[in-house]
This record gives C-alpha cells, sequence and structure tokens, in this order.
C-alpha cells in the first residue's frame, strides 16, 4: 500500500518536472511544477512529516508560485517561440549542469548502498518538535542570518522600488 | 475494512453532509436578511417564507446553458471552477468537533486527522484557494476576469500573512498546532475566575486581525475586489455560467463556513460551551452535540458575513493593500510579541 502511494506520488512530481522544463508556456510551466510540489509534500506526509508537507505547500504553492503566476500574467508573458538560435554558451552551461547533477545523483545512490549510510531521519527529527529543536539550537545562529538576509534584500527592494519612482516623477517633471 | 478508514469515512460524511448545505441556506439567507435589513420583503413566494428560493435558484443554474468562449484556454477554464472546492472540501479535515468517542468499546478521536500540525495542514489547503480564481481569470481570455485574477493573487497573499501570523499567536496559549489541544485548552482554563478563556477575551486583537483577514481571504465585501462588479463585471467568473458558475457560489459560502469554523476553534472555543460538560453523555452523543455547538458558531460567523457585506462600503485597492500591509501585518505582529510575553510571563 505505502509503495503504492510512493510510486503515484514519486511518477507525478517526476513527469510534472518534465513538463516543467519542457513546456512552452509559462502559464503551464508553473502550474506543472504546482504539481510537483504537492506531490513532493505527498512524499513527506509518506516520510512521516506532514508538518514539513503542510510547510511546503503554504509557502511554496501557496505563496511563491502564487507570485510566480502573478508575474506572469502582470506582464502577460506569451507562449515562449522555439528557440532555433540557442546561445553556445546556454548549450555548454546546460551540460555542465547536466554532468554536476549527474555525479551528484550517482554519489547519493553509492552512498544509500555503501554501509556507512548516514542515520536515517527518525520521526523525532523530522516532527515540528525535531526540526523546531534543531533550527534554535543547533542551527540557531545560521537561521538567523537566513532572517537578516531575507531582511536585507526586502529592504533593499523597497528602496530601489523608491528610487525608479523618483526618478519617473523627476522626468515627470522636466 | 479497517476500523479506523471506516470511522474516517464516517466522520468525513458527517461534514460534508453539513458542508454542503451551507450553499443553499446561505442563497436564501442572502436575499432575506438585506431585505430585512433594508425594510423590504425580500423573495418569499416560493414555499414558506421563501425558503424554497434556493431550490429554485439551483434548478436555474442546473437548466442553464453551459457556455465556453470560443477563446478560452479549455483545459483550465474547466479546471478552475473544480479547484473552487478544494480547501473547503479537505480543511474541515483537522477541525475537531467533539471530545473523544466511546463507541461499542473503541475509541473514537472526534477529528479526521489527528495530527501535531492539524492547523498548518488547514492553512497550507486553504491557501491553495487562490489558484482557482486566478485560473479562471487567466483562461477565461477576457480582460476584466484577467483583472479580476491578478487582483485576487495579490490580496490573497497579502492578508494570509496576516491571518497566519493571527493564527500564530492563538495558538501559543495552547502550546500545540493541533486544534484539539487549543479547544482544550480553552475549555480548561478561566480568565479572572468567571470568563471561559475563549481566544477573543485572551488576544481580542489577534481576533480582530483575523476576522478581516479572513473577510479577505474569502474575498467577501468590503473586501470583494476580484470580482467588483461596478467596474470588472463580475471579474474572474465573468465568462462563467450555469453550474460552473455555481460552483464558485459554492466553493465562496463553504470556505466562509470552514475558515468560520476554524475562527470558532481558535478564538470561540470551538466545539465547547462553558457550563456544558460533554463527556458526561455516552456513544456519540457528545460528537453530536459538539458538532452541534460548532455549527451554531459558525452560523453566527456566516450571519455576521452577510451583515457585514450589507453594512459596508468596498475599498479601493490602494486601501486595500494598505489595510493589509501597513496596518493588519504590524497589528498581528505586535498581538504575537504581546501574547509570547503574557504567556511566557504566566499571565495566561
Amino acid at each position: 500500500m505505502e509503495l503504492a502511494i510512493f510510486i503515484v506520488f514519486a511518477v507525478t512530481a517526476l513527469v510534472s518536472s518534465i513538463v516543467v522544463v519542457a513546456h512552452r508556456s509559462p502559464v503551464h510551466s508553473t502550474l506543472s511544477l504546482v504539481v510537483t510540489l504537492l506531490a513532493t509534500a505527498g512524499l513527506f506526509i509518506l516520510l512521516g512529516s506532514p508538518f514539513l508537507a503542510a510547510l511546503q505547500v503554504l509557502l511554496y504553492t501557496g505563496a511563491i508560485l502564487v507570485l510566480f503566476l502573478f508575474v506572469i500574467m502582470l506582464l502577460n508573458i506569451q507562449r515562449e517561440r522555439a528557440s532555433s538560435a540557442r546561445s553556445p554558451l546556454q548549450t555548454w552551461g546546460a551540460l555542465v549542469g547536466a554532468f554536476v547533477l549527474a555525479g551528484a545523483v550517482s554519489r547519493l545512490l553509492w552512498d544509500a548502498h555503501a554501509e556507512s549510510v548516514a542515520p536515517p531521519l527518525t520521526e523525532t527529527f523530522v516532527s515540528l518538535r525535531g526540526v523546531a529543536d534543531q533550527l534554535f539550537t543547533t542551527y540557531l545562529l545560521p537561521f538567523e542570518m537566513i532572517g537578516l538576509l531575507l531582511l536585507l534584500a526586502v529592504v533593499v527592494a523597497g528602496w530601489v522600488a523608491k528610487r525608479v519612482r523618483a526618478e519617473a516623477d523627476e522626468e515627470s517633471a522636466e | 475494512m479497517s476500523h479506523e478508514l471506516l470511522d474516517a469515512l464516517a466522520k468525513m460524511g458527517f461534514w460534508l453532509a453539513l458542508l454542503l448545505q451551507v450553499t443553499p441556506i446561505m442563497l436564501w439567507v442572502e436575499r432575506r436578511a438585506p431585505a430585512m435589513m433594508q425594510d423590504r420583503l425580500g423573495p418569499n413566494r416560493v414555499g414558506p417564507f421563501g425558503f424554497f428560493q434556493a431550490i429554485a435558484d439551483v434548478g436555474k443554474f442546473v437548466f442553464k446553458e453551459d457556455f465556453e468562449p470560443a477563446t478560452a484556454n479549455r483545459g483550465l477554464y474547466l479546471l478552475a471552477p473544480m479547484l473552487a472546492l478544494v480547501p473547503c472540501m479537505t480543511t474541515y479535515l483537522v477541525l475537531p468537533f467533539g471530545p473523544e468517542l466511546e463507541v461499542a468499546g473503541r475509541t473514537i478521536l472526534s477529528v479526521v486527522i489527528d495530527s501535531d500540525s492539524g492547523v498548518f495542514v488547514f492553512l497550507a489547503l486553504a491557501s491553495l484557494g487562490v489558484y482557482s480564481l486566478v485560473l479562471a481569470g487567466w483562461a477565461s481570455n477576457n480582460k476584466w476576469s484577467m483583472m479580476g485574477a491578478i487582483r485576487a493573487s495579490a490580496q490573497m497573499i497579502s492578508y494570509e500573512l496576516a491571518l497566519t501570523l493571527a493564527v500564530v499567536a492563538a495558538l501559543v496559549p495552547a502550546g500545540s498546532l493541533n486544534l484539539q489541544r487549543v479547544v482544550e485548552q480553552q475549555m480548561d482554563d478561566r480568565l479572572l475566575g468567571f470568563l471561559p478563556a475563549w481566544g477573543v477575551f485572551v488576544q481580542p486583537l489577534g481576533f480582530l486581525v483575523f476576522l478581516v483577514a479572513m473577510f479577505a481571504e474569502t474575498n467577501r465585501l468590503p473586501f470583494d475586489l476580484p470580482e467588483a462588479e461596478s467596474e470588472l463585471v463580475a471579474g474572474y467568473h465573468t465568462e462563467y455560467g450555469s453550474m460552473r458558475m455555481a460552483f464558485f457560489f459554492m466553493g465562496e459560502y463553504m470556505n466562509m463556513a470552514v475558515l468560520s469554523a476554524l475562527a470558532a476553534t481558535l478564538y470561540f472555543g470551538g466545539w465547547s460551551l462553558p457550563g456544558l460538560d460533554l463527556t458526561q453523555y455516552s456513544g456519540i452523543v457528545p460528537g453530536l452535540l459538539g458538532m452541534g455547538i460548532l455549527w451554531a458558531k459558525i452560523g453566527l460567523f456566516l450571519f455576521l458575513y452577510v451583515w457585514v457585506r450589507w453594512t459596508f462600503p468596498r475599498f479601493r485597492y490602494d486601501q486595500l493593500m494598505r489595510l493589509g500591509w501597513k496596518i493588519l501585518l504590524p497589528l498581528s505582529i505586535v498581538n504575537l510579541v504581546v501574547v509570547a510575553v503574557l504567556v511566557i510571563s504566566g499571565r495566561i
């Protein structure tokens, strides 16, 4: 039963993630990404962490991807034309990326079969309490630093938006 | 089939049977209540007090032509109304409706999913509701629908922040994300010796933020910008008719009901009532009574929705954004800090 559910979610995640990169319409790509994230959230539940699943759905599909859709719709981006003129930089970048990914995946597979596997994620570790314990003790400094980084990004974004508006005002005044 | 599966199915059926009644009853209330407020009669011809007007309305929806714009994106156009029902058809799973039940020698929990991250599951599923509006607006290939979709996405994200922070503050006294614990904490504690420790008395500010954000999340007046009929014809559902249109209605009313249920659970003691000990009864009676109490509270909230709709004019879009980001969000953070300090200093 658990295997069957895993296969359903895993296949959904794989197929939809291929659609994300292969589809020419940005709206459909974004929606496929929504499906991918929902399927991965399902996998998190199978791993015994409904909290992570809920957070993933709440933050990624509920907020970030809605903003993606918002921007795509606001700019009214149309279907991407078949790009015959792909720059060589893109091709080489994709090749290097593929090699790195293949290496990382084979390393993971290798490690999974080796004897000295990292301890499996126990229920107490992936539960809400476990995540909170780790986050506010062992990883407190990185956690706070990420918070600071995000605050910085928000402040800078606000500053840039304000400056652009001020410049536009000056131009219209002239 | 195992007992657990049967229990879960029975509880889900119980919830759905009640939730599906919300739309027809609200269709009637939404016509009669404003008529009462405006000193006119309202529809009173079909059945006693015009109660069967709702059935007539449903008949109209069913028999209307199922129209589809030629330039619409067909798949997404058909998908959007169904997505409108996703939040309300799933979020009730984590809402408790009574104490533990003893039936035929077995202990049954009065909640479908007893999860330690219950309220986050609720919020996560509720946050998917925006896709229905956005996709309906985009797939219709109509400028008004599109404007409605853009408004909906910006509005719902903005108010979700304040709503979530208000919910987090409401969970602090209970110290758990499990809504059953939240209800038990409100039931057991007393404030100043006589008041029940309902969230609304402990953190009135948090409740106010939650209430306003709740109206914005369900796109009800005064925040129905995505479907503002005086500017956008009907906003995101301009191009929809017949039952597809009715799906959006059902989604809206049932979302109002489940969010009201969350509000009742977090701020008004959920299924509990001060002075009434449900555990004195045996069998499934406490579950039925708890469900009745919870739905009475939901009903009051639903009436509040109608009341507010016919009392306040619609906000302007910039006012809406200013209220969400510059007033509600800071207020919800202040509320969270105050509640946290009170709990740590042991005053709650």
